[in-house]
């Protein structure tokens, strides 16, 4: 196990800049999420990491070792692929073998840890199986098995869970998790998917456009989120923006008056963005009127798309909403609970 | 008229003449259908095929009948000198041509497989030796091995001072054998190289980068990831490079002739020489039909030995 830490690292392609100064620490044992939209540079750095790509500028360092210049196989990394990279023409237990025989290990140390890996992830049943023969959870377990049996100071993951369906997709995030949890070990892991990123990291690291707009723990993310750009990436569904002003004690946006938050430090006057997230919205009576246009009952909660004034709201009720479409509903925002953005630079005001 | 619709078919029905109702009826249909295609095979491919391996048992020649005469061909084939050295050069031929054609073609496929500049443009340049015609290309090698005017010798010779005299290279066997396979080498490689090129393309960039991960330098990466997943192209293309190479005939034929002394004859050219300047169509079809238990083994060799593994088997999850 080992920290790595990313010191302003760079990346470009010709003249296309990828990356422009990234900069994270990755504690031992940590599970640390890289997220944010395709194209956001997440996945080359990672392959930074593990030495696929080549380091425009900056630096990285596993275990203390700057490794700007260490040939992959020398970083003592493992990587899940996104399409997994199974050897078709190696059996499962070749597939986890591979690395250990070009290391030159004996017979037994590597049915040693063949077997070790086997068992932490249910595969023995299938250690003579070719790829082809398994399902795609199983194939998944047998790269994440291919990774455990090198038992490296840094597990990478590049999106591993993408190519499965939503139902196994749950599952394996717990498994992950779980795994995380026996095998103590750092883990650096890409996705896009913010809900992934919530659920399984101790940290994450939300990029856009090849820089990071934020790094924390997911909670600390989702509560305080430090700029529009993270607050709308994360949470399903995604948080309400409404642009106006602040006027007397309160926020004036398409004809209605909203509560500010306690420790709004807004200006009289100020141009802002108000956040409210739609679970943050509460029924209740004497409120702001809404006018209900869209009711998409979930279950467990009812998300209703209203207009307030001229501005279209997503609100998520725990409870279940008689209303119909045209009807009006009376809502509140929870104060505590709302965020102000500068209009001009997306950053956190209160 | 969704009443009347039912009542029109039912009206017609009786009107269709009998040749409608009868491509109506579908084994007609499909034996229609196939005549063509099995009509053109029988005359052209079955029929010509049969008739060489009938001849091959008659002492027919040019001219005249023939008659039935067993195995007598083969019997004195087996006894002939000059047959025996033409399998003998027939095989030395296709295994040091078909090698030539793999290592060559393989080593120019792993590199047009790396993103080159002007790659696309260099792949139909490779091509450029299989798409001329394959007597032309005979001339031009006729040239290059001309005994006086080769412009190898004059580069040896009269450039670089390296040999004292011309090389004469259709004049003595050895000389004359290895010509034609250099020949052949150049025309088979854009074959071999482009499929094998198709092959490489579908290996998955990510298994490579899986396998430098897990340590493997640029030769393991060749041994454990390419050669075995490039393995069943590579016996396809194996098969089809012996097949065309062992059945050669028009290159030997335009530059050799067969000659010096018979000397690199193969079996196609000695089988044309035998039966149609020479006149015994029964010796030529007997040596002719020699070839096809050769054919059928080296088929099967990599049908058996090379062609399909478990691991590109077995779908299902048993």
């Amino acid at each position: 196990m080992a920290h790595v830490s990313i010191r302003q690292a760079r990346k470009s392609f010709g003249a296309t800049q990828i990356l422009h100064g990234v900069s994270v620490e990755v504690e031992d044992g940590e599970f640390v999420i890289l997220v944010g939209p395709s194209g956001c540079g997440k996945s080359t750095l990672l392959r930074m990491i593990a030495g696929l790509e080549n380091i425009s500028g900056g630096e990285i360092a596993i275990g203390g070792r700057v490794v700007n210049d260490v040939p992959p196989k020398q970083r003592d990394i493992a990587m899940v692929f996104q399409n997994y990279a199974l050897y078709p023409h190696m059996t499962v237990r070749d597939n986890m073998a591979f690395s250990l025989k070009l290391a030159g290990a004996t017979r037994v140390e590597i049915e040693e840890h063949v077997q070790r890996a086997a068992r932490i992830l249910d595969l023995a049943p299938l250690l003579a199986r070719y790829p082809r023969q398994l399902s795609g959870g199983q194939r998944q377990r047998v790269a994440m098995g291919r990774a455990i049996v090198r038992d490296p100071q840094v597990f990478l993951f590049d999106e591993p869970l993408s190519n499965l369906d939503a139902k196994l997709r749950v599952q394996m995030r717990a498994e992950i998790k779980e795994l995380h949890q026996r095998l103590q070990s750092t883990i650096i892991y890409v996705t896009h998917d913010q809900i992934e990123a919530m659920t399984m990291a101790d940290k994450i690291v939300v990029m856009q456009a090849g820089r990071v707009e934020q790094v924390g723990a997911p909670l600390e993310l989702y509560d305080r989120p430090a700029n529009r750009f993270v607050a709308g990436f994360i949470g399903s569904p995604a948080m309400n923006f409404l642009a106006g002003r602040i006027a007397d004690g309160a926020f004036h946006a398409g004809g209605a008056a909203w509560p500010l938050p306690n420790a709004a430090g807004g200006v009289n006057g100020a141009a802002v963005v108000y956040g409210i997230r739609p679970e943050h919205m509460m029924l209740s009576p004497g409120g702001l009127r809404a006018t209900v246009q869209v009711i998409e009952p979930t279950g467990s909660e009812t998300h209703v798309i209203a207009r307030v004034g001229s501005a279209s709201l997503v609100c998520a009720f725990r409870e279940r909403v008689a209303a119909r479409p045209g009807e009006t509903i009376e809502v509140l925002p929870n104060p505590a609970l709302a965020h102000l953005f500068d209009e001009q630079t997306g950053n956190r005001l209160n | 008229m969704d009443v009347a619709a039912p009542a029109l078919i039912l009206r017609r029905r009786p009107e269709a003449g009998r040749l409608a109702r009868l491509f109506d009826n579908k084994t007609f249909l499909i034996c229609a259908c196939l005549t063509p295609a099995i009509g053109l095979l029988v005359v052209f491919l079955a029929y010509p095929l049969g008739l060489g391996v009938w001849l091959a048992f008659t002492d027919t020649q040019i001219g005249g009948g023939g008659e039935y005469v067993g195995i007598e061909n083969f019997v004195s084939l087996a006894h002939d000198p000059v047959f025996l050295k033409t399998v003998f050069q027939t095989i030395f031929y296709t295994a040091v041509a078909t090698a030539g054609k793999f290592a060559l073609g393989l080593w120019l496929a792993l590199l047009l497989n790396h993103a080159l500049p002007f790659s696309s443009i260099i792949r139909a340049i490779i091509l450029l030796p299989w798409i001329v015609p394959t007597v032309l290309s005979a001339i031009a090698f006729w040239w290059i091995y001309d005994p006086q005017f080769s412009i190898i010798s004059y580069v040896l010779v009269d450039r670089l001072h390296l040999l004292a005299h011309n090389i004469d290279f259709l004049g003595t066997p050895w000389h004359a054998r290895f010509s034609l396979i250099a020949a052949n080498i150049w025309r088979g490689i854009p074959f071999v190289a482009i499929s094998l090129l198709a092959g490489l393309q579908t290996i998955s960039p990510s298994l490579y980068e899986a396998a430098m991960l897990d340590g493997a330098s640029p030769w393991q990466r060749f041994r454990f990831v390419t050669a075995p997943m490039l393995m069943p192209i590579l016996a396809v293309v194996l098969t089809f490079s012996v097949l065309f190479t062992f059945s050669d005939f028009q290159l030997v034929y335009a530059i050799t002739r067969g000659g010096p002394f018979d000397t690199t004859q193969l079996m196609a050219t000695l089988a044309f020489q035998r039966g149609i300047p020479g006149g015994q169509l029964g010796e030529g079809a007997a040596i002719a039909v020699a070839m096809i238990p050769f054919l059928v083994a080296s088929t099967l060799f990599s049908y058996f030995a090379l062609s399909r593994r478990k691991w590109q088997q077995g779908e299902a999850n048993e």
